[in-house]
């Protein structure tokens, strides 16, 4: 059974008719078009469908749509404000942290809900905070540095 | 004269029961409904490279590249980006043959109505094979496109020069025409007789030079897509009943519960049955419900017994290599060295499961595919299909990951085949179980060694046996006077290899080789009383391979010292792809719990040009992190046909708290051709931490992945 069910989507307040017992990921994707969030195990262990709900990473492949009412969901693509890529975003792309790419979103979710709970992390506790996120490629090294170099970078901005 | 033989690791009651199926009988079973892709032994030995095709690519420069009239550079490639970069290497290629900015040119990747056509991505080959054909193409445009400059700006040809894009006049710079200009949007018609020369190492601009990955942009932002993204109006997710083991036929498949789902819809095409929803959480409901029968065949080997079976199938063995006479070097020998090492079987295991999204209109079909291999993709639809390939487009959007895993690709026929049964645009993504188990694995490998050191620490001979896993990396590369290489595989009655389905992962068939090879030059090295790499300079003649091993040496800030020293130093070495590779690594071995901490590893390498220093780099790390995976944890579990390990829960690839400090040294090789890049490095990775292991505790592994227990185990035989 469909219902209506009101949450706050990439900055945006949403009123959508779905189904609440519908996977997370799969609405995210399907229905919302945010198809930036991937599917990779289907059982939350490799994180590659991680989102932010209220500030903190999650797994969309473990949550139903329903769990959403009432919060603030951020994917990949509400990350970046006015067309500027967020310091997460941008400090990937400087260090070259990806190949394949297809990790990545759910790197970069998992790195800034990360950042919000410890904004001066040691390069242990981003490996730490990292650690349940996998990448197949082995982009790992670059990883760490640049949640390393997006943390200093968050921190001038403040 | 002692010889020492290390004890093999298997279980030691070997499931006898059933007995193992010869192979005729086997094959007996896999007619009509097979719903796998069955690699018989006679495939292992290809394994190492997908068959190479014989088309060569079109001489009309036109195919390569097309100039828009606001002066974008179109570059065309039957190449497809999955991770490894030549979506950049390419692009820096095409723009400095072609005198115009990096920024101007737009790659269009693995459409197989749009590219030229391409035997697949593997084997290091865009920027070695398909590179060199690129440059030749843009050369000849460059030429072409001064002759039409000189002719309108009416200014002799020698006066003319280009850059970015723009010809001008040497003498008068207000006498300037760019190609979109000339080009005008259009084919260009006029091509040369006499092929210009392609750019000289010193005339380059772009290619050598570090650029950061032109696609980052897309992926930060979730912009990139991939096959899984694509969305077509009125698509339905599949799902197809799957066997429960290898080689099983569909008997029967009873889908009265899953149609109870409002919405399912069944599709039925003999061996094929699958269900189709617009919600993938509905199929994924439904497909659960569905009661099959197959008739399954039953194989007794498992992941524990494997290394008896590879001896009691691999009996056939081939000398592929031959040099003086091994019994002669017995004699030479002041030292005997006699080893056996194995390794697991391996998954690639993508984060992006294979996936296709198929669509017909008309007469056509379209599948997006997350593929290496487009062309022969687009192949293997038609002629299942029954259709003629003009008919059949196939377009590989980018890729997450391949590693020679998606070399093959039967999700796209399945889509295919499914959209045209049901005539709806489909979505069929594998889930992480069907990925494991329809993956085309790294068989496990068997390699034994047996060799002699005289009395100068000089290698007397070398006798190398490769069992099953493919011979590439198993060249001697040491100076050897008495030496042999013996390739082993399934003799005429022996029983069937590998209950699944194998195939090429990363360099394969040389992690396996390299591996047994550098851990047997560690053994020698500590038997003779030698620092390793002094035992490895001393028995090269190979001047780039030495090269590599200085030049790694340094990086790593590599003093001498007679293993086992304590330090947890390892080095391996080796070729691929035309290219000489180095690696030295540090590891910390906890004695407790038999954990391994990979500290630090440096890496050398010889790969001739290399177009993209931070590309390489990239991949580079690569090899180095993802290594680590095979060499201490990745060992698939099976029983028999059934696949055990379904996800990562069981398989465990490497993670953050792996990572260790990673350095590399490119050798400036600039005036030679590009070799590849994507693979070598991995295959040092067994070796060099066996050895560096090995370094730290005076514990010898001989079985890859080297678990805690495997440790341990290895720790108290010291």
């Amino acid at each position: 059974m469909k219902e209506t069910i009101t949450f706050q989507l990439n900055g945006k307040k949403t009123e959508a008719l779905i189904d609440p017992t519908e996977t997370l990921l799969w609405a995210l994707r399907n229905q919302f078009g945010l198809t930036g969030t991937k599917f990779g195990c289907g059982m939350g262990f490799c994180g590659s469908c991680t989102v932010l709900i209220d500030n903190e990473p999650v797994r969309s492949c473990q949550l139903s749509a329903g769990d959403i009412a009432g919060k603030k969901v951020v994917t990949i693509e509400g990350l970046a404000t006015d067309g500027k890529l967020h310091p997460v975003q941008k400090a990937f792309v400087e260090h070259d942290a990806l190949q394949c790419g297809y990790c990545t979103p759910g790197m970069i979710m998992n790195a800034t809900g990360l950042l919000l709970k410890n904004p001066s992390p040691t390069t242990e506790q981003i490996k730490e905070g990292m650690e349940d996120n996998l990448c197949r490629c082995g982009a790992h090294v670059r990883i760490i540095e640049a949640v390393y170099t997006a943390a200093k970078e968050m921190k001038g901005g403040k | 004269m002692k010889i020492k033989s290390n004890t093999r690791i298997v279980e030691p009651s070997s499931p006898k029961k059933q007995g193992l199926i010869p192979r005729r009988d086997f094959l007996k079973y896999l007619g009509g409904g097979v719903l796998i892709i069955f690699t018989p032994l006679e495939a292992c030995k290809n394994m190492a490279e997908p068959v190479r095709a014989t088309r060569s690519l079109p001489k009309d420069f036109n195919a390569f590249l097309h100039i828009s009239e606001d002066g974008i550079v179109t570059c065309f490639t039957g190449k497809i980006e999955m991770g490894q970069g030549t979506i950049t290497a390419l692009a820096q290629m095409m723009a400095d043959e072609l005198d115009v900015s990096i920024e101007n040119v737009k790659m269009v990747m693995g459409d197989t109505a749009l590219c030229p056509w391409d035997e697949g991505t593997w084997g290091s080959l865009s920027v070695r094979e398909f590179g060199p054909k690129m440059r030749e193409a843009a050369a000849e445009a460059r030429a072409v496109l001064i002759r039409m400059a000189s002719e309108q700006l009416k200014v002799p040809l020698a006066r003319l020069t280009v850059s970015n894009g723009i010809v001008t006049d040497k003498l008068d710079n207000s006498k300037a025409i760019g190609y979109a200009q000339l080009a005008k949007g259009k084919k260009i018609e006029k091509h040369l007789n006499e092929k210009p020369k392609v750019k000289e190492p010193s005339e380059f601009k772009i290619i050598g030079k570090p650029y950061n990955r032109t696609d980052s942009a897309l992926k930060v932002t979730g912009e990139a897509k991939y096959a899984g993204d694509i969305k077509i109006p009125g698509m339905m997710f599949a799902r197809i009943v799957r066997s429960p083991s290898y080689g099983a036929s569909l008997i029967s498949a009873d889908t009265t519960e899953a149609e109870k789902i409002p919405g399912i819809q069944v599709v039925r095409d003999n061996d094929l049955v699958a269900l189709l929803h617009l919600s993938r959480d509905k199929v994924d409901e439904a497909i659960v419900k569905v009661k099959a029968e197959f008739s399954q065949i039953e194989m007794s080997v498992t992941d524990k017994t494997v290394i008896d079976h590879y001896l009691k199938s691999a009996t056939k063995g081939n000398i592929i290599n031959s040099k003086g006479d091994i019994a002669a070097g017995l004699k030479l020998s002041d030292k005997i060295i006699d080893s056996e090492f194995y390794d697991g079987y391996v998954a690639h295991s993508p984060m992006e499961p294979h996936t296709a999204a198929a669509m017909i209109d008309g007469d056509i079909i379209t599948v997006w595919v997350s593929a290496q291999t487009p062309f022969l993709t687009r192949d293997a639809i038609a002629e299942k299909l029954n259709m003629p390939a003009e008919k059949v487009r196939v377009i590989v959007p980018f890729v997450g990951g391949g590693f020679g895993g998606k070399a093959d690709n039967p999700q796209a026929v399945e889509a295919a085949r499914i959209t045209k049964l049901s005539g709806k645009p489909v979505m069929l993504a594998y889930t992480r179980e069907e990925e494991f188990f329809y993956d085309t694995l790294r068989p496990a490998g068997l390699n034994r060694v047996k060799s002699g050191i005289d009395k100068d620490g000089k290698i007397s001979f070398w006798d190398f046996s490769v069992y099953c896993a493919g011979d590439r990396g198993s060249d001697t590369i040491y100076d050897v006077p008495h030496q042999k290489t013996t390739v082993f595989d399934q003799g005429e009655n022996d029983p069937q290899v590998h209950p699944f389905a194998i195939g090429p992962w990363r360099a394969p068939g040389n992690s396996n080789n390299t591996h047994a090879r550098e851990m047997q030059i560690c053994l020698m090295a500590a038997k003779a009383g030698m620092d390793p790499m002094e035992f490895r300079i001393r028995n090269l003649k190979d001047e780039k391979m030495i090269a590599v091993l200085e030049a790694v040496a340094d990086k790593f800030g590599y003093s001498p010292g007679k293993g086992p020293s304590g330090r947890g130093y390892g080095i391996a070495c080796g070729t691929d792809v035309d290219t000489w590779v180095a690696l030295m690594a540090e590891v910390k071995v906890d004695k407790n719990t038999g954990h391994i901490q990979v500290v630090r590893v440096s890496c050398a390498q010889d790969m001739g040009m290399c177009v993209n220093p931070q590309g390489t780099l990239l991949q580079i790390e690569g090899c180095i992190t993802m290594g680590m995976g095979y060499a201490l944890t990745e060992e698939l579990q099976f029983e028999g046909t059934k696949m055990i390990t379904q996800n990562f829960d069981t398989y465990e690839i490497p993670r953050f708290s792996w990572v260790p400090e990673i350095n590399a040294v490119i050798l400036d090789r600039m005036d030679q051709p590009p070799h590849g890049g994507g693979e070598p490095a991995i295959i040092c990775m067994g070796g060099v931490i066996a050895s560096a292991v090995f370094d730290a505790t005076g514990a010898t592994l001989y079985h890859m992945p080297i678990t805690p227990a495997r440790m341990l185990e290895a720790l108290k035989k010291v």
